[in-house]
């Protein structure tokens, strides 16, 4: 293992990306092709060089006004705004997580971003700026319909078209287009950017926003409630089974701004939807913002699968530069027998603040995490979950791997509770960790919480270097070092990848090597 | 004595109610210090992560809360141990209790008669304290370093024939003790350390070790059955290169229990075990808050808790590995489980890892729930009464912490003094 840990630095690159077609049996060359396809370095670190239009720098009663003028708001949206800003003037910021980076000043940001050309709502996504619809198919993001039919005209009628995907594209402040709408309101399903949900269903959204994360909740996610400027808004009738994965894009383009998006999840009696989130930014060196919320309302036996990829631009290996990633997410299991499922794969982020958490309100209610945390070179990850039992045989499953190299920092953080009333409830935690490098730091803050005793709960955690037997097992199989490496780091990861859905599987496999280039030697 | 400070200065107030022992040769400037180092960091309150879990407004008001003395029918613990005792009657030292304090491969000393100007003590008292306040305060420490009244200062040279026992007596229903002592071990040394009973209606007890090369060190204490009674103990350990430190505590009642270990690995292939066994019923708060640092290469870490409560009582533990860069092929582990034996009693937990080398081995693990109905159901077919079926599978659950205890007959009396517990309050 010695040899492991002075080998060079290309490692595991090389065995993901190889270029000379060192491909082994059974893996075929597509396969081969699309890993290589997310390979390189950061791959998504270039700019679009596009008009924008920005508010001034800085944070004021003017500015929260002028981004409700902006999205067309009625006025108790506006008031609900300039009452969050009022709040998060009396806010601090927390500094509990193990993180560490240099003060924001949040009177140098923009909070407001948006291409010049979106000034008038664009009627269809045929009317959207083509430099626009390049950046997203620059990222892998099909806007055009067609481009997912394949060009086979009238697919959507075929029962046996290919998966689609419906897709909300984020652009720094605004929302560029949302795909298969017409599809989707046949089914029933709203999905649009929620600064058009406000406009076209206000009764919605006044009744759920605010509802599952408070104005007042937290310092980042206070700020948010004042200056979000777009983000996502779905809402699924009962009993229906959402037709497709709706997924959104959050891209941060523009210099010094912040991206505060907001959405906002209701899935009503017994329907179904599963969404997924991506997010890339330009590589810069200066440190950006992005605060988001995310509030997801579960009724009656619905359920709700929400995975994120996150791969924010990180920074340089020197931890120049990179997206600090303050997000609040929260998902309210209201009615009995609702479930929800959060798979996040996490990469990118200078520094990342984020618990993804379960209220587990209804009886027989269900929450689940699965995560990945990877933190290479400087970067910082303070991640985790908070389970909250209040209803009868409510379950929870939390599987969470970090994976610390370079000089990076990387802390599972979560609660679990068990509340008096939470009566026969049950709670698994499993939280691992993989040391690569002696000058990473890996660490583990559970919180457990158990309330009444009819209930169990069970946390179990270890951290590790990658396994010498597991090593030695792969070596004298023949394997070289560089690809039993990988092959032991994508086991680790084995129970949160099989959780994510089909389309992010891949990508996250092959991004899970690739974020720790480098990191070996 | 000073004038009462305002009211809205928990700490000042609290050392204006102190009596800062005069000026005792080699410890003034440790007192001193100590003193300086608790107003800056204040008594802790509520708000205070650290205090998470347990509220220490009872711990750090001016006057302890009054504590009934518990008529005790059973024998005294340890009677049958052939072992030096020193008593404190309410954390005043009784000569007439305690035997001669002579015995080969050590030396004996009370803190509040060693006024010699270089004194050996002056290198660790109030020395291991102080490393253990970083990263987290602990200012009750630092209390005790400043206002300590007495204590031993034990020094071991070799290998004594028996074990040094200190026996804490409550008599006094408004007794507020205050007791500091220093153990120092040198190479090679070795040490038995016994400790039991209440102490005082409140009751602040600092033990700093140092153990050094190659020396062993073995603590057993039984913190007194006196239902009222509180108490807040620190127990500071460095570790020198291939040394030994086994530290088991037994709590049965006591209203208010905190109990931190804060030990160091300084040393290569040290070894550090602590465990704890607790029972609790009804108004019974108790708190094992322990941080192992791992400073040097190849230690060993073993950290075992198990609580039992009933009635709505509530334990706490807070566990942290700290495992530094450099201090490679660690293996350290920590389970903290708890059976609620009933729907009011509460478990909270904090178990933390935190790591900056690679090439260790690190795991915790923590549970809760009720007692395992199929086990309950195995033997009450076999005809074992339910009480009896509910007391064994206590006692069983126990054991791993029991089993920390070196020596097999003190193994069997805290066992015993468990099962007493239990048949008492069968149901």
């Amino acid at each position: 293992m010695k040899a492991l840990t002075e080998k060079g630095n290309e490692i595991l690159d090389n065995v993901i990306v190889k270029e000379n077609d060192g491909v082994k049996e059974g893996v075929d060359q597509e396969t081969v092709d699309a890993v290589r396809e997310v390979g390189g370095k950061y791959k998504y670190g270039w700019a679009t060089d596009i008009e924008m239009e920005y508010a001034p720098k800085g944070l004021t009663p003017d500015i929260v006004r002028l981004i409700s003028e902006k999205n067309e708001e009625p006025q108790w949206m506006t008031d609900w705004r300039l009452e969050a800003y009022e709040r998060w003037l009396t806010k601090t910021e927390p500094d509990w997580a193990m993180v560490d980076y240099p003060e924001i000043d949040f009177q140098d940001q923009y909070y407001y971003a948006r291409p010049k050309s979106m000034a008038v709502k664009p009627k269809s996504l045929d009317d959207v700026d083509p430099k626009l619809l390049e950046t997203y198919k620059k990222l892998g993001i099909p806007l055009k319909e067609q481009a997912i039919l394949a060009g086979v005209e009238g697919a959507e009628e075929l029962t046996d078209a290919p998966r689609k995907v419906a897709v909300d594209a984020v652009f720094d402040s605004v929302s560029v287009g949302t795909t298969f709408q017409a599809e989707l309101r046949k089914a029933g399903v709203i999905f649009c950017s929620i600064s058009e949900a406000i406009r076209e269903h206000p009764e919605l959204v006044r009744k759920y926003l605010g509802s599952v994360v408070p104005v007042s909740d937290n310092f980042y996610a206070t700020l948010n409630s004042a200056v979000f400027s777009d983000g996502s808004f779905v809402y699924v009738p009962p009993g229906v089974r959402c037709p497709m994965e709706l997924s959104t894009y959050f891209r941060i383009n523009a210099e010094n701004t912040g991206q505060f998006e907001r959405t906002l999840i209701i899935a009503d009696k017994g329907s179904y939807v599963s969404y997924l989130e991506g997010c890339t930014a330009p590589q810069r060196d200066e440190s950006q913002l992005h605060a988001a919320v995310v509030e997801i309302i579960i009724e009656e036996d619905a359920e709700v699968k929400y995975s994120t990829v996150q791969n924010w631009y990180p920074g340089d290996e020197n931890g120049k530069g990179g997206i600090y990633n303050f997000v609040t997410k929260r998902a309210d299991c209201r009615g009995d027998r609702a479930k929800v499922m959060w798979t996040q794969v996490e990469t990118g982020s200078a520094v990342t603040w984020k618990y993804p958490s379960c209220i587990l309100r209804g009886d027989d209610s269900q929450g689940e995490f699965y995560s990945i945390a990877i933190a290479n070179n400087m970067q910082q990850a303070d991640t985790g979950t908070k389970m909250i039992h209040l209803g009868k045989r409510t379950k929870s499953r939390i599987v969470s791997k970090g994976i610390s190299a370079g000089k990076a920092q990387n802390t599972y953080r979560g609660l679990v509770t068990m509340h008096p009333k939470a009566k026969e409830s049950r709670n698994y935690t499993q939280c691992d960790s993989l040391l690569i490098g002696d000058k990473c730091g890996a660490h583990t803050v559970p919180y457990i919480e158990v309330k009444n005793n009819s209930s169990r709960v069970e946390h179990e955690a270890t951290t590790s270097k990658v396994d010498e037997d597991q090593m030695f097992y792969c070596r004298s199989r023949g394997m070289d070092e560089e690809e039993a490496v990988a092959l032991v780091v994508n086991g680790f990861c084995k129970d949160v990848l099989q959780a994510l859905p089909m389309e992010f599987a891949m990508e996250a496999q092959a991004l899970v090597a690739i974020s720790l280039e480098g990191s070996v030697g | 004595m000073a004038a009462p400070a305002p009211k809205e200065n928990p700490t000042e107030a609290m050392l204006a109610s102190r009596q800062i022992p005069a000026a005792k040769g080699w410890s003034t400037a440790a007192r001193e210090d100590a003193v300086a180092r608790l107003r800056r960091m204040g008594l802790p309150d509520r708000r205070d992560e650290y205090w998470k879990f347990t509220r220490p407004d009872s711990l750090i008001q001016p006057d302890a809360p009054r504590a009934a003395v518990l008529a005790n029918d059973e024998p005294p613990l340890f009677d049958q141990v052939d072992r030096l005792k020193i008593v404190f009657v309410d954390g005043v030292f009784d000569a007439q209790a305690s035997d001669d304090l002579s015995l080969e491969g050590l030396s004996i000393e009370r803190l509040a008669v060693s006024d010699s100007d270089l004194h050996w003590a002056r290198d660790i008292y109030g020395v291991l304290e102080t490393r253990g306040q970083t990263p987290v305060d602990r200012p009750l420490a630092a209390l005790n370093t400043a206002c300590a009244t007495d204590g031993v200062l034990i020094h071991v040279t070799g290998t004594p024939s028996k074990p040094v026992s200190l026996i804490y007596r409550h008599m006094s229903e408004t007794s507020d003790a205050i007791l500091h002592h220093c153990i120092k071990l040198d190479a090679g040394a070795e040490l038995t350390v016994l400790e039991n009973g209440p102490a005082a209606a409140r009751f602040n007890k600092v033990m700093e070790v140092d153990v050094a090369d190659g020396a062993s060190f073995h603590h057993i204490r039984a913190q007194g059955r006196d239902h009222e009674r509180r108490a807040a103990t620190h127990l500071f350990a460095r570790l020198g290169s291939a040394s030994h430190f086994k530290s088991f505590t037994m709590t049965v009642n006591g209203v208010l229990t905190r109990n931190e270990a804060v030990i160091e690995l300084t040393g290569d292939d040290a070894s550090a075990h602590i465990a704890g066994a607790c029972v609790g019923d009804g108004e019974f708060h108790h708190d094992d808050t322990v941080f192992i640092t791992h400073d040097a290469v190849n230690c060993e870490s073993r950290q075992v808790f198990k609580k039992v409560l009933r009635n709505g009582a509530t334990g706490v533990f807070q566990g942290k590995i700290l495992v530094k860069a450099g201090a490679q092929k660690t293996d350290g582990y920590q389970i903290s489980q708890s059976l609620l034996l009933d729907g009011d009693s509460q478990f909270l937990a904090k178990p933390e890892l935190e790591i900056y080398a690679d090439d260790v081995a690190c795991s915790h693990g923590s549970t809760s729930g009720a007692i395992d109905e199929e086990a309950l159901f195995y033997l009450r077919a076999r005809g074992v009464p339910k009480g009896e079926a509910t007391d064994m599978l206590t006692l069983s659950f126990l054991a791993e912490a029991v089993e920390e205890i070196a020596s097999d007959t003190l193994k069997e009396e805290i066992n015993a003094r468990l099962e007493s517990w239990l048949n008492r309050r069968r149901s």
